[in-house]
């Protein structure tokens, strides 16, 4: 972390510059104050600058306003997490200030809004306070219809100013943001930075400089991940879509239906939740693998339909953005509780892949790869992310976009026979023909939820039924087999091993590091497979004395919490133990280190 | 983007058009498949017998086909048929075909379904697929019953009737399909009887020739569980089968609303036919508008395009 941010201010009181190779600012307010757009221009600006970012954010599930919050992390070096503690607090009201100086390094600068803000004596000695009537001054430059508006813009203009931030690119982003709109708004916007970049206010006694970013020449672009997801979605061909809006996926449904058009493609607004999952697959089932997506209670009510996909051996793509359960729960928290709805919901034996990318850029790629899975196994397969990787905001490395496109539109050159459900194929792994095809034997499919011959007819043998729920397992074993081990981060032997899935591979990174430079032997893996799991899994395993999963879930009836619970199931091995919490927040780097220091003591 | 479209009626493109040049039609052999595990004298035979007439005289080739159900007796149905079909889960037979006709113009899409499932589990996909006027027809077969797990009350079944849910008599009031259809928008509304093949047939082939979402309802007699339901209507059982007025207008929503809520067993015929423009040709109409600005560019280069934005 930045230590000379925290440092004491120099004697005499003469501004001085300091280095600094990152900072944290949070900045805290309600939720129309458009703190999230302050946060937003700060992390295109250092994407823009070969820097690297990570936000974080917190929203309330109330209909209009209500305390809000977005911290982002900006460094000229590696960039795991959104930050444990801000080094700048911003806080437009009392309440603000009072919630989140906790949230604050000690000797860190607490930017506060002094027409609204009264600061406690007490905590005058721990916390650099800097009081500016930011409302006022920024009625005062910008008129006085203003009113609140305008204030998070004025805002942005203190900090361009004291991290020394580039002015031009900021004043770029500024005109692509109110572009097109009343030329006064980008106006307003411009007099409102600028008043606030001017103001040098006698208390702030130091400027920073960010130092310049180790990568150079990296094209970089900066979206969170429910826009990762979306854009990777139309880059591996999908061009239909079928949803319902739920918090947090609708921005992904959203983007889509926005964007499909440009291509060709389709998203569709449904009547609920059943029948956005059965319009996916009427589209997938028709021509190519469709994409349907949810969160919470939405994904339960999903799970019939997808059962019938497994059955019918039908592609899907299906996007589960978690929140906090069960039922409507925390739905603006982050929870990875759905991991077993993913990999077991619905009735009967029902084999499913289950994907779970790691951060903003991995949730692109990891889009391209289920839909290449849904299509080569012919099954439903499970995307999950959660409200954290959701509304996170990452710069990363422009993808090779005429490399990573595919072109899936449907093959439909007549076939000699077709059997939709082989059971001599290989590995048990087959495809459909689609509709439109002609099928010369003159036999034609049908795609089925009762247990069926290898036409798709329905058969009540025991002995198919035995063999069809072989198949479909088979498929999903051979897909097991070809997964590449996830790599491990710090050495392969040792005394911790921490494992983890989805958004929490930043933390848990930046825990080994600081466990390690502490002298702790730690290390780490990801799993991105969730289901299958990769084969070998149990030889990195037997490295070390402990392997703790580290996840966003309750530890359950038995104490593993749910990725736990699998990996007990698969190893038998009583060394692996759970590392679990569930209090809606991103896990701290310090509650790890905290967490794995109690349980690796007993 | 809104403001581009137009509110003029126009026509789903790339609809399937009948066969036509040196392949022949296919022959009822050629459309058989499995035989039909309904029960003797169920009334879906004549219904399923009829649209393998309705393939053949319109000439459709396997290919083009989609056949597509729910669940129950009715939804038995793609099995026996050959040509491309999907047996989908209880009531969502139609976004199941939504999903097919809206990424599939060149298809014809048919659903069959029962009174069980369209009207009772699939309630809610009846009125949006038919107010989005989603190219598909839709037979459902009404037998006024639960019949493939063996006479429960369903959502058709009159006043007083005795099933095993209701053992003194029906208390729910039936729902009156024609009138839901008409009230929720849909574009084609027609009720038939499988006791009048003929009729059948040509409501039939209304229905597919209809752009839109067209609806037959086809009163299908349970023999096994509600046994003489439709006598009222069947000639040779001492009923009328009365046809809609000849001077019926198909497009006066009120007069058909009318027409609708007469005593069972009603009128039978088209009852309500509107040009409105199907959701498939509106969605066209996006993207048409959409891609009319990328012309020339391929995919990658579209979303270049954006993510030169996200710098």
């Amino acid at each position: 972390m930045s230590d000379t941010l925290t440092g004491a201010p120099t004697a005499g009181g003469a501004k001085k510059v300091s280095r600094i190779n990152e900072v944290v600012i949070r900045i805290a307010g309600n939720s129309q104050d458009g703190i999230q757009a302050i946060g937003g221009f700060l992390a295109r600006l250092a994407g823009r600058s070969e820097q690297e970012v990570m936000t974080f954010m917190t929203i309330p599930s109330t209909i209009s306003g209500g305390p809000s919050i977005f911290q982002v992390r900006i460094g000229s070096g590696e960039v795991l997490t959104a930050g444990d503690d801000a080094d700048v607090l911003l806080a437009f009201y009392q309440h603000s200030y009072e919630g989140h100086i906790n949230s604050l390094k000690k000797k860190g600068i607490v930017l506060y809004d002094s027409d609204h803000v009264v600061p406690k004596p007490e905590w005058e000695g721990d916390y650099r306070h800097v009081g500016i009537p930011i409302s006022s001054l920024t009625v005062e430059a910008i008129g006085g219809t203003a009113k609140d508006k305008g204030k998070n813009i004025y805002s942005l203009g203190l900090i361009a100013k004291m991290f020394d931030l580039n002015v031009p690119k900021l004043e770029k982003l500024l005109g692509e943001r109110f572009t097109g709109k009343d030329p006064s708004i980008l106006n307003n916007a411009l007099a409102a930075f600028h008043a606030g970049y001017a103001n040098s206010p006698s208390n702030l006694l130091e400027t920073f400089q960010l130092a310049d970013s180790q990568k150079h020449g990296v094209q970089q672009v900066v979206m969170n991940g429910n826009e990762a997801i979306g854009y990777g979605l139309i880059a591996a061909g999908v061009r239909f879509g079928a949803g319902y809006p739920i918090t947090p996926w609708t921005d992904i449904m959203e983007l889509l239906r926005r964007e499909l058009p440009k291509y060709g493609g389709s998203f569709i607004q449904c009547e609920d939740e059943i029948a956005s999952v059965s319009m996916a697959l009427g589209a997938s089932f028709a021509g190519r693998v469709s994409v349907t997506g949810s969160s919470g209670p939405g994904i339960a009510l999903k799970t019939e339909a997808i059962g019938w996909a497994v059955m019918a051996e039908m592609p899907l793509v299906v996007i589960n953005v978690q929140r906090g359960g069960p039922s409507t729960g925390m739905p603006t928290n982050i929870e990875q509780s759905d991991l077993n709805i993913a990999i077991n919901g619905g009735h009967g034996d029902a084999p499913r892949v289950v994907l779970a990318p790691a951060n903003v850029e991995d949730c692109f790629y990891m889009a391209i790869e289920a839909v290449n899975i849904a299509r080569k196994y012919s099954t439903p397969v499970f995307f999950l992310t959660d409200q954290g990787i959701a509304t996170r905001i990452e710069a990363f490395g422009q993808p090779d976009l005429e490399k990573v496109c595919q072109d899936i539109t449907p093959d439909f050159t007549p076939v000699a026979t077709h059997k939709p459900y082989d059971l001599a194929a290989k590995d048990g792994v087959t495809q459909h023909v689609k509709p439109g095809t002609r099928i010369l034997d003159g036999k034609y499919p049908i795609a089925t939820g009762l247990e069926h011959d290898e036409y798709g007819h329905p058969s009540g043998s025991p002995k198919v039924h035995m063999l069809q729920n072989a198949k479909r397992r088979k498929k999903l074993q051979a897909l097991g087999a070809t997964l590449p081990l996830p790599k491990i981060y710090g050495p392969s032997e040792g005394n911790v091993l921490l494992v983890g899935w989805g958004s929490t591979e930043g933390p848990i990174k930046e825990a080994v590091d600081r466990s390690r430079a502490a002298g702790d032997s730690v290390s780490a893996i990801h799993l991105r497979h969730v289901n299958p799991l990769p084969n070998g899994l149990e030889n990195i395993f037997s490295g070390f004395n402990h392997v703790f999963v580290v996840e966003m879930n309750d530890e359950g009836l038995y104490g593993y919490g749910q990725l736990g619970a699998v990996l007990r199931a698969r190893y038998c091995d009583p060394k692996i133990q759970g590392i679990n919490k569930t209090d809606g927040l991103t896990w701290k780097v310090k509650e790890i280190i905290e967490l794995v220091k109690n349980k690796a003591r007993k | 983007m809104s403001q581009t479209l137009t509110e003029n009626p126009v026509v789903t493109i790339n609809a399937p058009q009948p066969a036509t040049g040196e392949r022949p039609g296919l022959t009822r052999k050629e459309i058989v498949a499995d035989h039909p595990t309904w029960c003797p004298g169920c009334g879906d035979f004549s219904v399923l017998a009829l649209y393998f007439k309705l393939i053949e005289k319109r000439k459709l080739w396997h290919e083009k086909i989609t056949t597509i159900s729910g669940i129950g007796c009715s939804s038995r149905f793609p099995y026996f048929v050959q040509a491309h079909g999907a047996h989908f889960i209880h009531g969502r037979a139609l976004p199941f075909a939504s999903g097919v006709s809206l990424s599939r113009p060149d298809l014809h899409v048919f659903a069959f379904s029962g009174d069980g499932d369209a009207f009772s589990i699939g309630g809610n996909h009846f009125t949006h697929t038919a107010r989005k006027n989603i190219k598909m027809t839709l037979v459902v077969m009404d037998n006024q019953v639960y019949g493939l797990t063996k006479k429960q009350t369903s959502p058709t079944s009159p006043l007083g009737f005795k099933s095993k849910t209701d053992i003194w008599g029906a208390v729910d009031y039936p729902i009156n399909p024609a009138k839901q259809a008409i009230a929720v928008g849909a574009s084609f509304v027609a009720r038939t009887s499988a006791s009048n093949p003929n009729h059948v047939l040509a409501t039939m082939e209304a229905a597919m020739d209809h752009d839109g979402f067209s609806f037959v309802h086809c009163l299908s007699e349970c023999v096994e569980f509600y046994e003489g339901a439709f006598d009222s209507a069947n000639p040779r059982k001492g009923g009328v089968f009365n046809e809609v007025p000849k001077n019926h207008d198909v497009t006066d929503e009120m007069a058909a609303y009318k027409l609708a809520s007469a005593d069972f067993p009603g009128n039978f015929g088209v009852l309500y036919k509107v040009n409105k423009p199907t959701k498939n040709a509106k969605e066209a109409e996006i993207n048409a508008s959409f891609q009319s600005k990328f012309t020339g560019l391929k995919d990658w280069q579209i979303l270049q395009k954006t993510f030169d934005k996200m710098k």
